[in-house]
């Protein structure tokens, strides 16, 4: 590389064509400054366009990914699965149903799992059968009733490989939930379990598990086979194991006959199983002639329709949402985390003309079991992140990554714009000075926002749950309630710190700005309230019940039903008007409320329904946003901000 | 209750404190050996850089060795000791088979294994106050230079902003202190008792003596440094270079006088090259060591993933093409020593940075520890900044790029879910983004001394604006 001065005048031609090829063969737009140049005005003056244009870009490349031409058709990459015929002989739909129906009674004479008689059947049918008990309590009570400990034993039997080493397991796995739903699924699991039992093709183990409580006794069964514990569970360690588990199925059935079976991908933080499952569950599905379904929507042909397009919009958005949640949408999700390969298959019943009986789907599982046991190593072939606008059709992360990247790109360019306008000499004033506190402002002023925001984020992630049992052991509020108002707190204390750094920035003189600023913060249920003054932030507490109290609060009126109150000294400009805050419901947990607080709205606590309206004044914004995006994020429908309501 | 958890969390604090008061000694052990060389300085000089200075340097080598003691202390530390990231299989403190260490590394741990974090502190302090004074000492010479530039008037009438001031100069070792200690990268490695926080001390010194002028302690830390891990002998022509021009000594092939010192100054490599190397010999009673060491090195054997350019390539490779390519990637650190140092033979300092890029990017098991150590240098470039181009666009890349390692490994080795495609794309992005930044830098420097020759605003033979093309 040399650093060499050009001096391309409009003369001499031909040097000019040669210095351009020679920048084409280097670095290109990267080191032509002229180019650069052109480049840099163009992103600077038309930004917005570009930002515009670049938005809706993303928006229509991701929607037109739903179209059917633009995406591909889903193949099985898995050479193992792929190439070997199987021919599905399960014939014993009739009896499996007549063993869920007996599981159903039996359930409802132990009122949960009926333990004795799984292990028994298990045993009966020739497996290993083992029992694993596990309990936990639960941060919050659930809704229906006060279940603050779970406690329940999962069972599996373990049917071993007749024809290889015992090195690796499949798992199909069903569900013992509460009420009339999924006896089916479970008795099918011990038809299958019977059937399997005499075959001799099978060279992985195949671990028949009935699970309790869904999710948990899911979630107690892989920390024990794995010999982990992350989340802080009680389980008893398992008895016996199998090899390494290659795939899982998770079965949920509620009926003898359905309509469909749909296929549930979705996992533990969006992550998503092999594709080659999905595929696997389609082959089979085309071939026995099943109905299928994803996300619950059937598949159409009539792409080129404008319905068409918009199922097929819907069924891929589904599936975004459900990723976008990050919980499980069935008891597979939990295997996706330790490099388990699995999907959920739900039957269907809705009164269509197609009817298909335990016996078919009891051929599809076993197809899907014999292929799954076809496996030489761990499904990899294919796609880990994609979309299914329809389970014959997937986009692959290198279709739906250039939308996304369109999206990002904006970041970029309007960053970029903002150093170019840094980068630019700052105005000469007239008498030649530059104006140096304007064009480069103090690191500070940099560095204190993005601090903040990162504390507010850390304060937001940590302190709800930590503050949790020390909330509830000194003020009548209920664990639900405890979580939901030490966010509250924090992003109360969030909305408010802007302002006071802006304050703080511009100097109004260093010691008034500072004044300035202390006082609003004291005058806001900052975040240093919330956290250690909560009776600032919530009426119904009293000042005295901690220790951190301060003289701050002023009962300035007390009328029924409402609260009004001054948080230290009101500041003009931070009061805006009144808010309606519907705290949550709280059923659990109630106390007894100390003396005038009885005639406050936090009577509710006391158990009774609905919500009711508290009143906080001093937040210091009149847009509701916020509040209501933590509402969203907590997932707590009752939680809202009503600004129409202000001046009660 | 909630202020005694409070109070307890204070005394716990103060607790971790007193626990790590020897990390504290060790600061006021090193700081008055700083304050001394500054106060001789002023004596000498009117310039010099002040006494002022060692109070913040005291406080930043105190927050440093704090953040790094909570880090100890955490439990992150395990975390952050297996991240292929921030250790190789060269540098780990906990290693598998096969993967060396030099003996005199082993025989300095035989000794202070129980004091390994207070060594791996002391090797970051260490480098900080070597680069500290290395970076005021040359920044000293920087200026003088520019006086008698200024004072023979060889610099065009338009590049009076090209001048350096003395005040934006001031803070610089200091920022090279704290771009060092505070750096991210570098706390991550001490916090892993990287091995590659001792090379970084090492070369450190290696700097600080040579820019201070001492020929045999720049030749005695330079094979140091090498017998480490081989790379840094690249950095030997900038050494030469910097020392000869101290020494008036031309750069001149038909001079007896440059042979001659070249002569010396390998004499001297080579033998404190030799006694390390016997020296290693007698500890161990075998010249096992230098296949097993250096072979590694060299012939590449683990590849364990990591944000080199080797291990990718060599995993994919047929067997019988390995020693070629081998070769070839080897090729790259040594070979463009030649070229830079005959570019830069003025400015043997800019060589010696550019070195460290070039060695950290391609060299075989490379790990952020390296990176910090160049990275250290960017403020003495700072006026540099009006002529970098893509300085913008490559640190997004760099922050990018380091928040998407972990990512990415988590998805290729806990979910299985994406596979060494997606790590190695970042590795690759993350090279490339350090391959710009240095040749930005290296067109910055080359273009500021062209206009300090030519003048600032230069026009074409029509008498329009011209412009610089790097060509």
């Amino acid at each position: 590389m040399h650093c060499v001065c050009v001096l391309p005048s409009g003369s001499s031609e031909p040097r000019r064509q040669d210095r351009v090829t020679v920048d084409n063969n280097n670095m290109g737009l990267l080191s032509d400054p002229n180019r650069r140049r052109a480049l840099l005005g163009l992103l600077t003056r038309l930004n917005a366009p570009i930002c515009v244009v670049c938005y809706m870009a993303g928006v229509a490349w991701f929607m037109g990914l739903a179209f059917e031409p633009f995406t591909l058709r889903t193949y099985m990459s898995e050479n193992a699965m792929g190439s070997t015929m199987v021919e599905e002989r399960f014939p014993a739909g009739e009896r499996a149903l007549a063993t869920g129906r007996e599981f159903a009674a039996h359930k409802k004479k132990t009122g949960g799992m009926p333990v004795d008689w799984l292990v028994r059947t298990m045993q009966a049918r020739g497996l290993e059968v083992f029992t694993q008990s596990f309990s936990r309590t639960l941060p919050f009570p659930d809704e229906n009733k006060e279940r603050y400990m779970v406690k329940g034993t999962n069972v599996y039997g373990i049917l071993r490989a007749p024809r290889a080493p015992r090195t690796e397991a499949l798992v199909l796995s069903a569900p013992c939930s509460p009420g009339d739903e999924n006896n089916q699924a479970v008795g099918l699991l011990l038809g299958l379990a019977q059937y399997f039992r005499n075959q001799i093709f099978l060279a992985k183990d195949v671990i028949f598990l009935v699970n309790e409580h869904d999710l948990i006794g899911m979630q107690a069964w892989l920390e024990g086979y794995h010999h982990t514990n992350t989340t802080g569970m009680d389980w008893s360690p398992l008895q016996g194991r199998g090899g390494s588990i290659q795939a899982a199925l998770s079965l949920e059935l509620s009926s003898d006959i359905i309509t469909s079976l749909d296929l549930v991908l979705e996992g533990l933080n969006g992550q998503l199983p092999n594709l080659d499952l999905a595929n696997l569950f389609y082959a089979f599905c085309q071939k026995i002639g099943v109905l299928c379904t994803i996300q619950g929507k059937l598949q159409r042909n009539d792409w080129d329709s404008v319905s068409g397009y918009s199922h097929a919009v819907q069924t891929m958005m589904l599936m975004v949402m459900k990723q976008a949640s990050g919980r499980p949408w069935g008891d597979h999700g939990l295997f996706l985390r330790y490099h388990i390969e699995a999907a959920t298959i739900k039957g269907i019943n809705s009164f269509r003309q197609y009817k298909t009986d335990a016996t078919t789907i009891g051929r599809l599982l076993e197809g899907m079991y014999r292929k799954l046991n076809n496996l030489l190593e761990r499904l990899h072939q294919s796609y880990f992140f994609y979309l299914m606008p329809s389970l014959s059709h997937f986009v692959s992360i290198g279709y739906y990554m250039p939308a996304f990247g369109l999206l990002a790109v904006i970041l970029l360019l309007r960053a970029l714009d903002l150093w170019v306008q840094l980068m630019t000499p700052p105005p000469r004033t007239e008498d030649g000075v530059i104006d140096i506190e304007q064009s480069s402002p103090g690191v500070l002023s940099v560095l204190t926002p993005l601090v903040i925001s990162h504390l507010t984020g850390v304060a937001l992630y940590m302190l709800p749950v930590r503050f949790q049992e020390m909330a509830v052991e000194h003020f009548p509020v209920s664990e639900t309630e405890a979580v939901v108002l030490t966010a509250i707190a924090v992003y109360t204390a969030g909305l408010a710190l802007p302002h006071n750094t802006h304050r703080l920035l511009a100097g109004e003189g260093d010691g008034a700005g500072l004044a300035g600023a202390e006082a609003g913060r004291g005058a806001l249920p900052g975040r240093a309230v919330g956290l250690h003054r909560p009776h600032q932030l919530l009426p119904g507490l009293h000042p005295g019940s901690h220790p951190g109290a301060r003289g701050r609060l002023r009962h300035t009126s007390r009328p029924k039903g409402f609260v009004g109150f001054h948080l230290g000294h009101p500041q003009p400009g931070l009061h805006a008007p009144l808010f309606r805050v519907f705290l949550p419901r709280a059923t659990g947990n109630a106390r007894q409320l100390p003396g005038w607080l009885g005639a406050l709205p936090f009577r509710h606590l006391a158990g009774h329904p609905g919500p009711r309206a508290v009143r906080l004044s001093g937040l210091p914004t009149d847009r509701p946003v916020g509040l209501s995006l933590l509402a969203a994020l907590l997932e707590h429908p009752l939680l809202e901000v009503d600004a129409s309501q202000a001046g009660l | 209750v909630c202020f005694s958890a409070r109070s307890m969390a204070t005394t716990a604090y103060l607790l971790s404190i007193t626990e790590n008061v020897k990390y504290y000694l060790l600061i006021f052990l090193v700081t008055p050996f700083a304050l001394i060389k500054k106060k001789q300085k002023q004596k000498k000089q009117t310039r010099a850089l002040p006494v002022k200075m060692a109070a913040p340097l005291t406080l930043l080598l105190l927050v440093a060795v704090t953040v790094r003691a909570a880090l100890f202390r955490s439990c992150l530390t395990e975390l952050i000791a297996e991240r292929v990231e921030v250790v190789s299989p060269l540098t780990a403190w906990k290693r598998g088979k096969g993967a060396p260490a030099t003996p005199l590394i082993i025989y300095l741990f035989h000794f202070l294994v129980d004091y390994a974090e207070v060594t791996f502190m002391l090797a970051d302090v260490i480098t900080a106050v070597a680069l500290y004074m290395a970076v005021a000492d040359y920044n000293k010479q920087v200026f003088r230079k520019q006086k008698y530039a200024l004072e023979a008037d060889r610099y065009p009438l338009d590049c009076l902003e090209l001048i350096r001031s003395p005040k934006e100069m001031y803070y610089i070792p200091l920022k090279v202190a704290m771009f060092y200690l505070l750096n991210p990268f570098t706390i991550l490695c001490c916090v892993a008792k990287s091995t590659c926080g001792l090379n970084n001390a090492i070369i450190a010194l290696f700097i600080l003596t040579t820019i201070k002028g001492s020929v045999l302690l720049s030749a005695i830390f330079l094979s140091l440094a090498t017998y480490q891990s081989i790379y840094p002998l690249t950095l030997c022509a900038p050494a030469l270079l910097y020392l000869m021009q101290r020494q008036y000594i031309p750069v001149n092939f038909r001079r007896f006088s440059f042979w001659w010192f070249i002569a010396q100054y390998a004499f001297m490599y080579l033998g404190s090259l030799f006694v390390l190397v016997c020296l290693s010999f007698f500890l161990l009673g075998s010249w096992d060591y230098l296949p097993s060491v250096y072979g590694f090195i060299l012939s590449v054997p683990d590849l364990t993933p990591n944000i080199g350019l080797f291990w990718y390539f060599f995993a994919e490779m047929f067997e019988h093409f390995r020693l070629f390519f081998l070769c070839v990637f080897q090729i790259n650190v040594f070979f463009y020593t030649i070229p830079l140092s005959v570019k830069l033979k003025e400015h043997p300092v800019f060589l010696i940075f550019m070195q460290l890029a070039v060695i950290s990017i391609f060299k075989s098991y490379p790990t952020v520890g390296d990176i910090a150590l160049y990275m250290a240098f960017i403020p003495v470039w700072n006026h540099l900044h009006r002529f970098l181009r893509n300085i913008f666009l490559v640190s997004c890349v760099l922050l990018a790029c380091s928040a998407l390692f972990p990512v990415l490994w988590h998805l290729w080795i806990y979910a299985g879910s994406a596979n060494s495609n997606f790590y190695y794309a970042i590795t690759l992005l993350f090279n490339v983004a350090q391959i710009l930044l240095v040749s930005d830098y290296f067109y910055a420097f080359l273009r500021r001394e062209h206009h300090l020759t030519y003048g600032l605003y230069l026009k074409r033979k029509d008498g329009s604006e011209a412009t610089l093309v790097l060509k």
